[in-house]
């Protein structure tokens, strides 16, 4: 790649020809200020807030989006350019609300943090404003389109990393609006729920549907035993709602916080995370052996459930029947457990903690009922656990370390690494190896299916078989590998695919920010707490034996299919009245 | 081959259908049925002829006698006594206002002796429907002598001489471009023709489509094969069905003929030509919106570089050229480079089309020398003021361009001049105004057509031409405040210098010029609440109240 020199407020620095001058500058320790900008995502140079002089140039350039050339003379700090982007921020903030105070994103905030930075101390041009209404219509997140900034983040994200295209600009000028097309609203779009979209937002225009109000509602109900299962990619996170490193595992606190709130179990996901494996386990080998559909592809991302339900319907019958470990949580806590314990089924109020958005939808997809209720009552995202532990002034990072209680507390390493992308493939071959062959695994570590590599590949000996395995994070990343599937070009036994970059731990409902530094944190976090784990397959999880022992009898047996399985729904791509 | 004695033209450029014509037409022809001379005399429907002013119009040859402001009853006589009888009707020849006097020729018009039609050449002369009356004017003469005489790099260096700019608005060198896209990397290039013509009140690409559109055919295959691309698009505003209807008819005639498709007259070239429509944004008349809009994409502008030569269409190289630029381009390789170099001044060579309207005598179509003097536009080929109404200033360019106020009357109308004064020449839009008109309304009118084409990508031309046409709104209501002049000006500057593409840095061009040559009329508008032209005196129930001094209440 040949070379180019330039120079940036005097200081001369070399890069590859291509470069920007935004990526030049920080060579050289200059930080220009951006807004649009979203490394590899968003990169259009709209917000003009990055502009700097160009010698020679006529008009202000955008950082991001000039390519340095040779001999280029760049200004990051003259007075024009001060200037500029005071300006552009008080067009911004002319155009928007003013609720801070009682916005999502108070003190979390690129617009809030770029006028604080530049000092904005009034609006000179102020002047009428597009009204647009809320979307409320989505369970999952809320619209608020006079928040937005027109960035453009959420809708190439939406577009060149999910590939489902659910929401874009609509009408010209000043008067656009992101929005999904032909008037509709989000429930009735191919929104998949997956809130990558939230993400991006560098503002309160996209956020959470906050369910906090219902939890805390239940747990006052003296009648009600309030349940609540954690997802794995939880706990290397929360921890950043509180000042810790992205990927600190703050398990023990995050359960004692939790418990602290007033709960009358704290139980985890990883458990039924674990029984997945079981049934998803034996659902594979059962389709090898009696040469059902292959690939098997798993079906615990309910982001991902959606995409293949809009986009590939017709691919639906290799989808395995097994419900996520949210789901199977949900029904066993109003059935087994509740039996266990004693409670009336109806007085269980099931809360799950998740990474993620889309989960709220499942909860309430119709069939998410095998308990006779429904089986998942409310999902909190990671963000409004953390504001609940805010509103309850729990001081997180003061915590002693506390244990999960039994029987739907128990799990192994195998478990926790579903936070990640390839843990639940790499879960999957530790049990499906060690049932097949009958031998101990050498190593429990299957380095082959982890990272942050958008499509991953391996071949598993297992026994006589050549396990071919595949593995997808993103959906723009599952498009090829379901493309591949419609032209008959792939050859694997299992394919996982998760809906969010990174996995769960880069789930729409994560804390902000979430970028590829920390989730990939986030992943080393994940394979650390599975380390420290004692067991770390799941058929070695004794709470797992016992309940096969005293309730479900044996994977995919009857009791199994009634309350651990479940049907798809073909959606297609156009709504049809 | 049969002989007709007469040639009726019938000009049918869309200013003239509006205006009738298709009935003068038809009654045309019904009277030269009923007198059975349909073998003798034949009718044509024309493009626009360029003088829209007196349309619709009909021109007899062979003499070449025009009748102007022909209604259908007229078309009756035009027939009756000079295409039975051989007398001219005196009563429907035009007028010249200064010697009062009938002039009947077409050629000792004085609007056309002052112009140089070379873009404008066939419009208003051919049937754009007769791909042989193109041809019988040396049409596709100059296809067939770079195919079979010329290199590519050949007809790249006559382009270059000829000093040729792009006539759509930047006034870029043609003959670079073409040099650049020739040097693209990539097999697989794409001619682009702009025929998207946003600006209001110009209509020259219009009328060249509408009238002769094999020029531009011609010349987008004399440019596939200077830069090596097999394919063209025009691209034409939605606004433009007549064009459209003529494009889509002359490039099917092209290619019954063999001059477009493949190997085209055995020179083993290929080109083909497809029409893309535009729908309803002037902002895609911007080179890279209107490459977006052709991939079906939202016609928003991109930053550049990479530019559209070497990463246009689908990510390849694409010559895109304004459609009166591509209609130059025959006649410079017939005549040569130098020929046309010998026209205009040293920067700006050979000719251009000038949509001359408002208060004018003269309005319509005109093409001239680069360098004549505005003034003799004006008052010469235009005709003066009509009610001998003084002089204020001439808009040019649009909505994007600035004024020229009386006392620069006398500039020279080439790029460079006009640049210096702080507006351009652009798509070739002069709109002459009187003491009448107030410079803050039509200041006005401008920001808002901006403000409404603005595609809404980037913050400064999205919220900053809003903001623009707020505080003119407030002026022109009467409620203007002292501080709005010098906010409006910071603003003007901020988003002229930060603006993502062309359309929002020249947004604020008709306040800037206004506040060059006209801020005392502002001032007047935002202090002293007083309206010179009495147009925005909306606090007044006349203009006499608000003319008097002191005003009256």
């Amino acid at each position: 790649m040949p070379m180019v020199t330039l120079t940036i407020d005097g200081k001369e620095v070399q890069v590859e020809q291509g470069t920007t001058v935004l990526e030049a500058a920080k060579k050289v320790n200059i930080n220009i200020p951006t807004l649009c900008y979203l490394k590899d995502i968003n990169v259009i140079g709209a917000c003009r807030v990055c502009v700097v002089e160009v010698k020679g140039a006529r008009t202000l350039q955008a950082a991001c989006v000039t390519p340095a050339a040779e001999n280029m003379v760049v200004l990051t700090n003259t007075p024009a350019v001060r200037n500029s982007r005071r300006m552009t921020l008080e067009l911004i903030l002319s155009n928007h609300p003013f609720e801070c105070l009682t916005c999502v994103r108070n003190q979390n905030c690129e617009l809030q943090s770029l006028a604080e930075a530049f000092g904005i101390r009034e609006v000179r041009y102020t002047g009428a404003n597009p009204e647009h209404k809320e979307d409320n219509s989505s369970v999952s997140l809320v619209r608020d389109p006079d928040k937005c900034i027109l960035c453009r983040r959420c809708v190439s994200v939406c577009e060149k990393v999910q590939t489902v295209c659910a929401i874009g600009p609509q009408g010209r000028g000043f008067e656009t609006v992101i929005a999904p097309g032909v008037d509709m609203v989000l429930a009735e779009s191919n929104c998949v729920n997956c809130s990558q979209c939230v993400l991006v937002c560098p503002t309160g225009a996209l956020c959470e549907r906050d369910q906090t109000e219902q939890v805390w509602a239940a747990l006052a109900d003296p009648k009600k035993h309030v349940v609540v299962q954690t997802a794995p990619a939880v706990r290397v996170s929360i921890g950043e709602m509180f000042g810790k490193e992205p990927g600190s595992v703050a398990t023990g606190q995050m359960v004692a916080a939790i418990r602290k709130l007033g709960f009358d179990k704290v139980f985890d996901t990883d458990f039924t995370a674990d029984l997945t494996i079981m049934e998803e386990g034996s659902e594979l080998l059962e389709r090898v052996k009696t040469g059902g559909t292959l690939p098997l592809i798993t079906s615990c991302s309910p982001g991902w459930i959606k995409f293949i339900e809009h986009f590939y319907p017709t691919l639906l019958p290799h989808v395995s029947t097994c419900k996520s470990p949210q789901q199977m949580f949900g029904a066993l806590a109003k059935t087994f457990y509740a039996e266990k314990a004693g409670v009336d089924p109806a007085d269980v109020f099931s809360v799950s903690i998740m990474p993620c958005t889309a989960k709220k939808f499942e909860a309430q997809r119709p069939e998410m009922n095998a308990s006779g209720y429904q089986d998942v009552d409310v999902v909190l995202t990671t963000r409004e656990l953390g504001r609940m532990f805010k509103q309850a002034g729990i001081d997180f990072n003061e915590l002693p370390e506390e244990n999960y209680d039994d029987p739907l507390g128990i799990s192994t390493g195998a478990a926790v690494i579903f936070g990640a992308t390839g843990g639940v493939m790499e879960a999957a071959l530790r049990t499906v190896y060690e049932i097949v062959t009958g031998n101990t695994l050498a190593s429990v570590d299957f380095v082959d299916v982890r990272g942050l590599e958008g499509v991953k590949e391996a071949t598993v000996k297992v026994g006589d078989l050549d396990v071919k395995v595949a593995v997808a994070h993103g959906l723009g990343n599952a498009r090829k590998l379901l493309d591949a599937l419609q032209a008959g070009e792939a050859n694997y036994h299992f394919i996982e695919i998760m809906c969010c970059p990174g996995g769960c731990i880069g789930g729409g409902g994560q804390p902000i920010p979430t970028n590829y530094e920390i989730r990939q944190k986030r992943i080393n976090g994940i394979y650390t707490a599975d380390e420290a784990m004692t067991l770390r397959k799941s058929h070695e999880n004794p709470a797992i034996q016992q309940l096969y022992k005293e309730y479900l009898e044996k994977p995919l047996g009857h009791k199994s299919h009634e309350l651990l399985h479940t049907k798809y729904t073909p959606r297609g791509q156009f709504k049809v009245d | 081959m049969h002989y007709y004695r007469s040639h009726v033209l019938v000009c049918a450029g869309s200013t003239c259908v509006t205006s009738g014509c298709r009935a003068v037409k038809e009654t045309i022809l019904e009277g030269i049925k009923s007198h059975q001379l349909e073998e003798e005399i034949k009718v044509v429907e024309t493009g626009c002829m360029g003088f829209c002013e007196l349309g619709p119009l009909v021109v007899v040859y062979p003499e070449g006698v025009m009748y102007c402001r022909v209604k259908a009853e007229d078309a009756a006589v035009i027939v009756n006594e000079h295409l039975l009888k051989g007398r001219i009707v005196k009563q429907l020849l035009y007028q010249d206002p200064n010697t009062r006097k009938p002039v009947p020729l077409v050629k000792d018009l004085h609007f056309l002796s002052k112009q140089t039609k070379i873009a404008m050449r066939n419009a208003g002369l051919i049937n754009p429907k007769d791909i042989e009356e193109y041809i019988a004017g040396e049409g596709y003469f100059a296809l067939a002598k770079v195919l079979s005489s010329m290199s590519p790099e050949e007809v790249i260096i006559e382009i270059k001489k000829s000093g040729l700019r792009g006539r759509g608005g930047a006034g870029f060198l043609t003959g670079l471009k073409w040099e650049f896209t020739a040097k693209a990397q990539g097999t697989q290039k794409y001619v682009v023709c702009n025929g998207d013509e946003g600006v209001p009140g110009v209509f020259m690409d219009r009328s060249i489509l509408e009238g002769d559109p094999h020029s531009v055919i011609e010349a987008m295959a004399v440019a596939g094969y200077a830069i090596g691309a097999d394919q063209g698009y025009v691209y034409v505003r939605a606004e433009y069905p007549l064009a459209v209807e003529k494009l889509r008819h002359a490039i099917n005639q092209a290619c019954e003929y063999g001059l477009l498709g493949e190997n085209i007259l055995g020179s083993g070239f290929n080109f083909d030509v497809n029409i893309r429509v535009g729908a309803g944004a002037f902002v895609c008349g911007e080179e890279t919106a209107l490459l977006a809009s052709i991939e079906g994409r939202r016609g928003e502008p991109r930053p550049r570089p990479p530019f559209p030569a070497n990463e246009g269409l689908w990510g390849k190289p694409t010559l895109i050229n304004n459609v009166e630029t591509f209609s130059s381009i025959p006649p410079i390789i017939l005549k040569g480079g130098e020929w046309y170099a010998s026209m205009g001044t040293e920067k700006s060579k050979g000719t251009k089309v000038f949509a001359l309207t408002g208060k004018v005598n003269n309005t319509g179509l005109i093409e001239i020398p680069m360098g004549i003097p505005l003034e003799e536009i004006i008052f010469d080929i235009g005709g003066g003021i009509p009610d001998d109404k003084k002089l204020k200033a001439v808009q040019t360019g649009g909505p994007t361009g600035g004024f020229i106020p009386a006392e620069h009357v006398n500039v020279n109308m080439d790029y460079e001049s006009l640049d210096e004064l702080g507006t351009q020449i652009g798509s070739g839009s002069l709109t002459v105004l009187d003491e009448d008109t107030c410079v803050v309304d039509l200041v006005k009118f401008f920001v808002e057509f901006c403000q409404e084409e603005s595609c809404g990508k980037c913050a400064p031309c999205r919220i900053g031409t809003k903001r623009m046409l707020e505080i003119l709104e407030r002026i022109t209501r009467g409620e203007g405040k002292v501080e709005d002049i010098e906010a409006l000006e910071k603003l003007c500057n901020y988003i002229k210098n930060t603006a993502l593409c062309g359309l929002g840095q020249a947004a604020p061009n008709p306040v800037l010029s206004m506040l060059r040559y006209f801020r005392p009329e502002l001032e007047a508008h935002v202090r002293d609440k007083h309206y010179p032209a009495s147009v925005c005196a909306f606090p007044f129930d006349s203009p006499c109240q608000n003319t008097v001094e002191g005003g009256v209440r």
